[in-house]
């Protein structure tokens, strides 16, 4: 007993040790969060002066507000002073040399995705040589980009060379002081991923945060702005289908869209984090803002999203219809398994005449996991002739998980039509049957059943996004039949 | 090619089947008759695995390998196929998509390639044309929205796609218009084949005109009463079941569909 008791003690004092070395080489803060420490951060990715004021303005706000308890979700309070709130990327000694070391279900599940292996590695977090990667993406997205004017670059790098453009639209949308998540995020977002479409400009790409390869590492503060000048076009996909872990359990993240008169902005997105295991136990919360301003006439807005993973998800994508005829959309497919819980929908704000939007949601639970779909619609005063239309289906699979459905709606003007539509479904015992009768496993046959129910959002998704969205609901859904 | 002795199934603890002996060779056609609830539809899940029946006692085996040992699919692989008496819709899902995932798992067990979407798209339109069901069914989901008689002909599109050992047909002639009843009837004449054997499951004596059953079996409370000839649908249409000594309240536990 003696001996283990004093190896236990070793390993303590040796973690604590380690503490203090990474502190002194600053890729690691000590726990906790303060001015200090927010000045620290901000002078380490050498911000000018106007950044720090603007986080430190944000910490202030910050420390005033609550965090919300309305979600549908619970989990344990989270101690914000013992987390630390900045970490640099792993050096290369400390990750894994191959994929021999990667743990083998994580490889499994790429292999099932179909995830090429060169990627594998790259997602794995295998130290790769960086050169073949660096180069590869220069030529294939950087060129054709620049000749359009575009830019796609960290929001770290855009501090530095676009100040004026950042100083403008950073927070015109979620303002700092917009929740609790987001107050948080504006004082210590670690990166994140910055784009600016010029006037008339009609972006040669889907751009990816997978192209932007150390995006993948942005850290759990993830702050992301896109600009649409008039008359342009962008469509933006975040993430990818391949399972993200992370150390880091709580993910806070801040994106913000602007479009300006007759621009579109298409963003979709495959949410992927680590869910927890089948017990419930570890996985991300993640407590996401999401914004877009449809600030000019005839403007567009398009949220799209496939949400698989975390242990807890707090997530609204949200349109601001401000300029006249502008339209916002929202597609969301949001799958929970085992014991996820997922609180998420949309909110529509229709401040201009005509504007109108469109909101399909598609919950799917399977095992002892909630979905909760919640949904404003909103119309000003001046919101003549505006319409939406909802569609809020839910599916369940098994009997030991719950759907609900809070659709608000509020309207201060008259004219405003809202059509409302909501369903409730199984996959049925008749229907497993009649796919077992011909031949398809049942595991394929759910999946199938699952897919089917989601078509409508996929069918916004990019081409190949779709299909691997579609394998991506395959691998959540494991194990749920049984 | 199939042998059922004296299987017990029940439901609920109710015993539903009560017995069953049943002797299918490969080639021949078999049509089961029997009053309303007897238990036809029961036998047919049955010998498909629907877990929802309780088989308590008796045997099922497909040339010589026991049916009872293996799960729905894999009978389903063996070459089992059931015609559903009412087929459920799966919205969403195409009937296309559906159809190739069966036809791509059969082979799969068969040791064989899967077909592509472009081959088994010509494929299944060539069979639509055989049931007469116009090729945009395929782009439809699964039985979504399909009129009564659609949905029969859907069933055999499917086994003419499956290329069962043993095809149920759970009153597939039911809810069908004169010339859905001949397209339907032609169907199941083109699944008749050496190698095959062919349980159906019939109210009318008219379809066994225009297919010619081996054998007919009268099954009543759950178990068969009397086995025949083609003569004794004939038979049954004049006399009804009362002659067999069927109970009144057996023969007629519900109203007729
Ligand atoms: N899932 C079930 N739960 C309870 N009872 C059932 C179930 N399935 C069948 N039964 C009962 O078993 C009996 C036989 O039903 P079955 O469907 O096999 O009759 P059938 O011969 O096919 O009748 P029909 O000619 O009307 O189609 C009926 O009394 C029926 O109510
Ligand atoms: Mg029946």
């Amino acid at each position: 007993m003696a001996t283990t008791d004093k190896e236990v003690n070793e390993l303590i004092k040796r973690e604590y040790e380690h503490g203090f070395v990474t502190d002194i080489e600053a890729d690691t803060f000590e726990p906790g969060l303060n001015e200090d420490v927010i000045a620290r951060l901000s002078a380490i990715k050498k911000e000018p002066e106007w950044m720090l004021e603007w986080r430190l303005k944000a910490y202030r706000r910050w420390l005033e507000m609550d965090e919300p308890d309305w979600a549908h979700v619970g989990y344990p309070k989270i101690d914000y002073n013992s987390i630390s709130h900045y970490s640099a990327p792993k050096r290369k000694e400390d990750m894994p040399q191959s994929l021999d070391e990667v743990d083998p279900e994580l490889l499994k599940t790429y292999e099932k995705l179909g995830i090429p292996l060169h990627e594998r590695e790259k997602l794995a977090g295998v130290a790769v040589d960086a050169v073949f990667d660096s180069v590869s993406v220069a030529t294939t997205f950087k060129e054709p980009l620049a000749k359009a004017g575009v830019i796609f670059c960290s929001i770290s790098e855009a501090i530095q060379d676009y100040p004026e453009l950042v100083k403008k639209y950073l927070g015109s949308v979620v303002p700092a002081g917009d929740n609790f998540f987001a107050g948080l995020n504006s004082a210590v977002f670690s990166d994140g991923t910055f784009v600016y479409v010029p006037k008339g400009v009609r972006c040669p790409m889907e751009l990816s945060t997978y192209f932007r390869i150390n995006a993948a590492n942005t850290g759990q503060f993830e702050r992301t702005l896109i600009i649409a000048e008039d008359s342009s076009y962008v469509s933006y996909l975040e993430g990818c289908t391949a399972p993200m872990r992370d150390e880091n359990q709580l993910h806070a993240a801040v994106v913000e869209l602007v479009a300006l008169d007759d621009a579109q902005i298409k963003y979709s997105t495959v949410q992927n984090w680590y869910p927890g295991d089948e017990n419930g136990k570890g996985g991300i919360f993640n407590f996401v803002t999401k914004r877009g301003a449809a600030i000019g006439k005839n403007s567009k807005i398009s949220w799209t999203q496939v949400e698989t993973g975390s242990a807890v998800t707090w997530k609204y994508p949200s349109c601001v219809l401000r300029g006249d005829n502008s339209v916002g959309e929202f597609y969301s497919v949001a799958l929970t398994n085992n014991f996820q819980q997922a609180d998420t929908g949309t909110k529509m704000i229709h401040l201009g005449k005509n504007t109108s939007s469109t909101i399909i949601s598609k919950g799917i639970s399977a095992g002892k996991s909630s979905n909760a779909y919640r949904g404003l619609v909103k119309f000003g005063p001046g919101a003549e002739g505006a319409r939406n239309y909802t569609q809020c289906d839910s599916l369940l699979i098994g009997d030991r998980c719950g759907a609900h459905t809070f659709p608000y709606i509020e309207s201060k003007n008259k004219s405003a039509i809202v059509e409302h539509e909501a369903t409730t479904s199984k996959v049925s015992d008749e229907q497993m049957f009649l796919c077992r009768q011909r031949g398809i496993d049942p595991e394929q046959a759910v999946s199938m059943i699952v897919n089917g129910f989601c078509k409508e959002v996929f069918k916004e998704l990019p081409m190949e996004f779709a299909v691997e969205a579609g394998k991506l609901l395959e691998v959540s859904l494991e194990g749920s039949v049984g | 090619m199939l042998s059922i002795k004296n299987l017990h199934a029940s439901v609920e603890g109710e015993e539903i089947l009560k017995g069953i002996n049943l002797e299918i060779k490969a080639g021949e056609v078999h049509a089961i008759m029997g009053p309303n609830g007897s238990g036809k539809s029961t036998l047919s899940q049955v010998l498909a695995g629907n877990e929802t029946f309780e088989v308590t006692q008796g045997e099922i085996s497909l040339n010589g390998e026991n049916l009872l040992d293996l799960e729905t699919e894999e009978r389903a692989r063996e070459g089992i196929f059931l015609a559903f008496q009412y087929p459920v819709e799966i919205p969403g899902v195409s009937n296309l998509q559906f159809l190739r995932t069966a036809v791509n798992a059969m082979r799969t067990h068969r040791g064989e390639t899967e077909m592509n979407a472009a081959e088994f798209m010509k494929l299944a339109k060539e069979v639509s044309k055989q049931v007469d069901l116009d090729p945009a069914f395929l782009k439809r989901g699964v039985n979504e929205g399909f009129s009564g008689g659609e949905k029969k002909r859907n069933e055999i599109l499917q086994a003419l796609l499956l290329q069962p050992k043993l095809a149920i047909l759970d009153e597939t002639d039911s809810g069908l218009d004169i010339d859905a009843l001949q397209v339907v009837s032609k169907g199941v004449n083109a699944l008749r084949a050496e190698d095959r054997a062919i349980l159906m499951v019939t109210h009318y004596q008219r379809l066994l005109n225009h297919i010619v059953p081996d054998h007919v079996h009268v099954l009543a409370g759950g178990r068969i009463v009397k086995s025949g000839g083609r003569e004794l649908a004939l038979e049954l249409e004049e006399r009804g079941y009362g002659w067999l000594g069927v109970k009144d309240e057996e023969a007629t536990p519900s109203a007729a569909s």
